[in-house]
């Protein structure tokens, strides 16, 4: 059967296909979805862990234990993976293991945008670059069966592009894999010195072993053209080239890329003139192709940043610039994305953009949208739980300076899962005084709404037992904790009054829903106005101030022809935000 | 001849569903066909692009500044911000709807009053009141298929069996809402 699939969805369907009974994810932009669409397998059992690391290593018990397994992250995510990944390459599977990373040149959604094929090329796990929907799932079954075969586990580096893309793929049959018999094998599976000084020699004997391989994948092909130009290009690089040079030019397409193929290369490279080497981010393929002592134009002509996209191709190299319709960009306008309306972070930044010398400390979510107008409520954010201790280390600094400057931190419910909680650790015993405030909305909004561990439900629906963030913090040794409505603007202030002023860390938590989560049960019970209601203006009262404004809700606009403000019934939640901020009283709700 | 269509929008607009119906139709028709989306923050407000690609054989899923067929604006600001991707013959269909941004909202930027004049300057649009052609039907939220019409029949695609296509993509209580609409779409720019 033939369908239309994005790249996540395939990835999924090669491990459905390939028989795949375990998967383990954290959520991340543009890999969300393929722990999604595993998880709708009945066959498959799938699970968000807390952070990245912690998949990876559920996937490799699995493994250990005999099962074929799944692990995919985003390309920092593998960052947090990387510390049992690069031991697990020294030990082989015993299930076949698959870690899947997406990559995102042009950092859509990211904060960098790191090649993780060099990971692949240091940990030295075999990898497999995909450049459509069918050969992800195609590039998917290959691995497993490679991976049993070689006794590796296989990367697949997917990127943007890839992930979301959709291409029609044809569908085929499952093949159900039984387990494999686990045994005590320490001598595989204890990475002691002395075993792991072994492992090593074997581990640097496979690489070998999978060169030769690479030399004869189906996944690394030329199609030799007419012409003199040669491309070298791997994932959805190799479209972007054949859109480009089209059929005259020669193409090595490489799938199978580390370790990359010598023999194959120095061939291609032989039969024709020039060598392109098409490739987004970093120049692995190039560093290696020199190495062979080939000259070629990389990254001397393309840029080593950003999408490589047919039309970035063709201006490096033709030199000219695309002819575009003329306009006037005087005329255009930002559409940067905003908090939804009701969202439960507006009412936190709106009062905590107010406050005076204090530094805030952010995190990765959609509330790191507060850095922007009109909250300008975020001073630093690097990577996932980084908000509690780069502020811990802040506030030190400031202290021994003898500035009298508070540091706030504020990061989400499951990035303070993912890796706050170990940073909260820090600030306790360590004896910091920071102000950490955990927004609570209930889900991992973000990426799209995956449940978490404070949800109460597992990534398959099922009720689990639901961990309490404000539980956690005493139970660690935050003797201060604070679980307010973000909605309520006084609430906000009076707590960071009473937190500013304390001498000892303290934590708030904002516990109110996103706007857009699908509510359980639990939510319903708990939040008993659930966005069940509306604001509107009294015109009467509106005295077109425009501060309400300030507060950034999407649902509100000012109509000039009367001078007022209006609120956009088809989206506002009734959340009350504008209402507190009015002067006029012009703002209640509606019968 | 792969051709390139280019859906774009604010997010929350529909641009999805109309390029997901838009590209499962070109499949049965018999098409290789590609789309290539960004997601993530984008969504929140932000604007939002479907990029749909369709021939014998389609190479890059992307397509390229001024390489679009056609161009379809759900939003009028969006149009404008699109006209780098049309070509310079290209088909231009403009939902003539204004959606304020965060900065227009806040007051740290206006919106034009002459986008469409600015738009028409340089391109000869086709101009559709889509969310207005929705309401007198039943719903606004019909207005992405109405303008799924304008490509249609702008593509000269209306051999194709799109109420089948919508039966396979459209819940059944909205099911004859969509195929209106999608016929008000194909009227509204037939020439």
């Amino acid at each position: 059967m033939k369908k239309l699939m994005t790249g996540d969805e395939a990835v999924a369907r090669g491990a459905y296909e390939a028989g795949v009974r375990y998967a383990s994810a954290y959520p991340g932009t543009p890999s969300t979805e393929i722990l999604e669409n595993l998880s709708a397998y009945p066959e498959i059992y799938a699970e968000w862990a807390p952070n990245e690391k912690v998949a990876m290593e559920s996937a490799i018990g699995a493994s250990i234990a005999g099962m074929r397994s799944m692990v995919s992250m985003k390309h920092v995510g593998m960052n947090v993976a990387a510390d049992p990944m690069f031991t697990w390459a020294y030990m082989g599977v015993n299930g076949g293991n698959v870690v899947v990373t997406a990559d995102e040149p042009g950092m859509f959604s990211s904060q960098n945008e790191q090649d993780n094929r060099n990971y692949a090329k240091a940990a030295k796990i075999a990898m497999l670059e995909p450049s459509d929907s069918q050969e992800c799932i195609d590039m998917v079954k290959a691995a497993y069966q490679l991976s049993e075969e070689f006794d590796t586990p296989f990367i697949i580096r997917m990127t943007t592009r890839v992930c979301h893309s959709k291409s029609i793929v044809e569908l085929k049959d499952r093949e159900e894999v039984t387990s494999k018999e686990w045994t005590k094998n320490p001598a595989k599976y204890v990475c002691l010195p002395a075993i792991a000084r072994n492992l090593k020699v074997k581990l640097l004997e496979r690489m070998k072993t999978l060169a030769a391989y690479s030399e004869k994948s189906p996944f690394n092909r030329m199609e030799m053209g007419s012409g003199k130009v040669g491309v070298i290009a791997s994932g959805v690089c190799y479209y972007y080239a054949k859109e480009v040079f089209g059929e005259e030019a020669s193409y090595l397409k490489l799938g199978f890329t580390n370790p990359l193929p010598a023999g194959l290369i120095r061939e291609f490279c032989q039969k024709v003139e020039k060598v392109y080497i098409l490739e987004e981010n970093d120049p692995y393929i190039e560093e290696f192709v020199r190495q062979q002592g080939i000259s070629c134009i990389g990254k001397d002509l393309f840029p080593a940043m950003g999408e490589l996209t047919p039309d970035v191709i063709r201006e490096c190299v033709t030199g000219e610039k695309a002819k575009l319709i003329e306009f006037d960009k005087s005329k255009l306008i930002g559409r940067a994305p905003t908090f939804c309306a009701g969202c439960p972070h507006r009412g936190l930044f709106y009062r905590l953009g107010k406050r005076k010398d204090i530094m805030i400390s952010g995190d990765i979510g959609c509330y790191t949208l507060a850095a922007g107008k009109p909250y300008t409520a975020m001073d630093s954010t690097v990577c996932m739980g980084a908000s509690i201790s780069l502020g811990a280390g802040a506030q030190r600094a400031f202290n021994m300076d003898g500035i009298n400057r508070r540091v706030v931190t504020v990061l989400g419910d499951s990035t303070f899962f993912h890796t706050g909680i170990n940073s909260l650790i820090n600030t306790v015993y360590n004896k910091s005084n920071t102000v950490n405030i955990i927004l609570d909305n209930r889900i991992t909004g973000m990426t799209g709404h995956q449940d978490n561990p404070g949800t109460g439900y597992t990534a398959k629906g099922e009720e689990t037992t639901l961990i309490r963030i404000e539980d956690l913090v005493k139970a660690i040794g935050i003797k201060h904790v604070f679980v307010i409505n973000p909605n309520n603007l006084q609430e906000v202030d009076d707590t960071l009054d009473k937190c500013l002023a304390l001498s000892e860390p303290s934590v708030i938590i904002t516990r109110w829903p996103c706007a857009l989560k699908k509510f359980s049960k639990e939510d319903k019970a708990e939040f008993d106005s659930l966005f069940i209601t509306r604001d509107k203006v009294d015109p009467d009262k509106c005295i077109g101030c425009k501060k309400c404004l300030k507060a950034g809700c999407p649902a509100m606009f000012y109509d000039k022809a009367t001078k007022k403000v209006v609120i956009n019934r088809a989206q506002c939640v009734g959340c009350d935000v504008c209402a507190q901020v009015c002067p006029k009283g012009a703002i209640g709700k509606e019968n | 001849m792969t051709k390139s269509i280019l859906l774009v929008g604010v997010g929350g607009q529909g641009t999805i569903l109309a390029s997901k119906i838009l590209t499962n139709g070109l499949m049965e028709a018999g098409y290789d066909v590609k789309m290539s989306e960004i997601h993530g923050m984008s969504q929140r407000g932000g604007s939002v692009s479907s990029q749909v690609r369709y021939g014998e054989k389609v190479m890059s899923p992307v397509i390229e500044k001024g390489k679009a067929d056609i161009v379809v604006s759900f939003e009028k600001m969006e149009a404008l911000r699109a006209l780098d991707y049309l070509k310079e013959d290209g088909t231009l269909v403009v939902n003539n709807v204004e959606i304020p941004s965060m900065s227009v909202i806040t007051g740290d930027e206006s919106y034009p009053e002459d986008v469409l004049e600015e738009i028409e300057k340089h391109v000869k649009a086709k101009v559709v009141d889509a969310t207005g052609l929705a309401r007198e039907i039943g719903n606004e939220k019909a207005a992405n298929i109405i303008l799924l019409g304008t490509i249609i029949k702008s593509m000269g695609l209306e051999q194709i069996d799109w109420d089948a296509i919508l039966e396979a993509n459209i819940k059944p209580q909205f099911l004859e809402l969509n195929k209106k609409a999608l016929q008000v779409g194909i009227q509204a720019v037939a020439e």
